[in-house]
């Protein structure tokens, strides 16, 4: 008798030990986001201004705005987007719907694994030898963003085949017993169900784009250009690589500080609107598909 | 001639053998039980009648299934039409996230109709058909998901109905529902019966006893007895027809 409530102390006690390690993990994953945020937002806020997301960089980047980088990371977040999305949704609707189990379909994931592990430099390295050289796009948006899209490629996958595979079997079970073809069954129903998953593939990948500064590297981005660009064959700025220039090899490196910091706050908002508007379109499609 | 015919079923999920050589001949407008403990392969063998199976890898039958006398199985067979005439309501309700109407009309849109009278009647009579039609003609545009349980599955069973098919196959319709929406959906196989060939596999063996004209028990993968289902459950002819109907395992 004494025994059992000696052992169920024990329980209790490790019990609440194992809560507490896992509450304060937990706690100070929130705690670095902030002090990251905080520490970004009290050095940047100050720069921020009108002027400062509408006009050209000045005075060998230690004044003037950031315009241009903004304008040119918008630019190759659109370009890799239209690029990797349908091909990365294709491509997972087909092997989630139509390849069957086996030899194939174990390759090809593996091989979609084996992208998503690719460093980002070695994108990069890829996108200039391709697109840059081989293909002549030249130092291009065009380039750029197809070496963004690359890299987006695995995650636009991965996400939209959990999102497939999250629908119910009988779905489709009762799609296809009515005499509906599988491409009617995977349009009509699957997809539909699925969408909203679908975008948070979106979402995760416009996150990642935005921020990656080596596939740009070679590719795309400029140290400054005096004016925007004007078709996607022309080279842009872009808000990493403008934070890496103005940080390591500006002019003035500490007179445009200031300029870095408020960058930095840029680049975040950018994908935290991003995010919003994502997470904004998925409730709207989530809400549409249970009326339709 | 038999409406629905299996000779010498043998059905395969990789190396195990879920049917061994079964035989049932069922006749038009009559309710067929298929009954057993779980695993018996009830279900699988339900699911040979729209080539549900078709859909999960790495699997073998052997043997001929033969509906209105053509063994659909065979060369030639259009699938999809196969499931235009044998409909089928699955154990949970699944309505499709549309509309109450879009859920009964997407079985005739699929299959090309797109008369929009045509439809609008073809559903009005389908849900009136399985009783629905009192509760939602007034929130047809409404989602499917706000009906209740019992609602939902009479409207798969009604958009099950609205293309015509002239066999429904129901895999265990009410184990999820209530007694209530349970009584009022047997009652609603029973009239379904003047138009439809019914298979139903279920777990409940009241309702077996209730619905069914011939009830077949499955166990292990072979059926062990086919007759009317009166005979079945009063005279059983084999033991472990006897045994598995008073309840002594299952």
């Amino acid at each position: 008798m004494i025994n059992e409530i000696k052992i169920t102390k024990r329980k209790k006690r490790s019990q609440a030990i194992a809560f507490w390690i896992f509450r304060l993990l937990s706690y100070s994953i929130v705690a670095i986001l902030f002090i990251i945020l905080s520490f970004i937002i009290f050095k940047g806020a100050s720069v921020i201004n009108w002027n400062f997301i509408t006009q050209m960089p000045e005075e060998g980047m230690t004044k003037g705005g950031i315009y241009p980088a903004i304008i040119g990371t918008l630019c190759l977040v659109a370009g890799s987007m239209i690029f990797a999305f349908p091909i990365g949704v294709l491509a997972a609707i087909y092997m989630n719907e139509y390849v069957k189990d086996g030899i194939i379909k174990r390759i090809i994931k593996q091989m979609t694994n084996n992208l998503a592990g690719i460093p980002s430099i070695v994108f990069g390295l890829f996108g200039m030898s391709l697109f840059v050289n081989k293909l002549h796009f030249g130092d291009s948006i065009l380039a750029g963003s197809l070496t963004l899209g690359l890299l987006a490629l695995p995650v636009v996958i991965r996400t939209t085949e959990e999102a497939l595979k999250a629908v119910d079997n009988t779905f489709r079970q009762a799609s296809l017993g009515l005499g509906a073809s599988k491409w009617q069954t995977t349009s009509k129903v699957v997809i539909p169900i699925a969408f909203p998953n679908i975008i948070t593939g979106l979402i995760l990948s416009i996150g990642r784009v935005s921020g990656e500064t080596a596939p740009i590297l070679f590719t795309v981005a400029a140290y400054f250009l005096p004016k925007l660009p004007t078709s996607i064959f022309d080279q842009a700025m872009a808000l990493p690589y403008h934070l890496y220039v103005i940080s390591t090899s500006g002019t003035n490196i500490e007179a445009s500080r200031p300029i870095a910091y408020g960058t930095a706050l840029v680049l975040i908002i950018i994908v935290l609107i991003a995010n919003l508007l994502a997470n904004g379109l998925r409730k709207y499609f989530g809400k549409k598909v249970k009326m339709n | 001639m038999y409406k629905i015919e299996s000779k010498n079923v043998d059905f395969f999920y990789g190396p195990s053998q879920a049917l061994k050589n079964i035989n049932i001949a069922i006749r038009a407008n009559t309710v067929t039980a298929l009954i057993g403990p779980s695993g018996c392969g009830k279900s699988t063998y339900l699911r040979l009648f729209n080539r549900m199976n078709d859909l999960i890898d790495n699997i073998k039958l052997s043997g001929q299934v033969l509906i209105e006398g053509e063994d659909i199985y065979g060369r030639g067979i259009n699938v999809d039409s196969l499931r235009k005439n044998v409909g089928m309501v699955f154990q949970k309700a699944n309505p499709f996230p549309k509309s109450i109407f879009e859920n009964v009309a997407y079985g005739l849109r699929v299959n090309g109709i797109t008369d929009k009278k045509i439809i609008e009647e073809r559903v009005e009579t389908s849900i009136k058909q399985v009783v629905l039609w009192e509760e939602v003609k007034d929130k047809l545009k409404k989602s499917a998901f706000e009906l209740s349980g019992g609602q939902q599955q009479r409207l798969c069973i009604a958009r099950a109905l609205a293309i015509h098919p002239s066999i429904i196959l129901m895999d265990e319709p009410t184990s999820a529902l209530d007694p209530i929406s349970t009584a009022k959906v047997e009652e609603l196989i029973y009239e379904l019966k003047t138009k439809y060939t019914i298979v139903i596999v279920t777990h409940n063996m009241q309702q077996a006893g209730r619905v069914s004209d011939r009830t077949a028990f499955f166990y292990l993968g072979e059926l062990i007895e086919y007759d009317e289902t009166k005979t079945l459950f009063t005279k059983p002819k084999e033991e472990r027809t006897q045994n598995y109907i008073t309840g002594r395992f299952g």
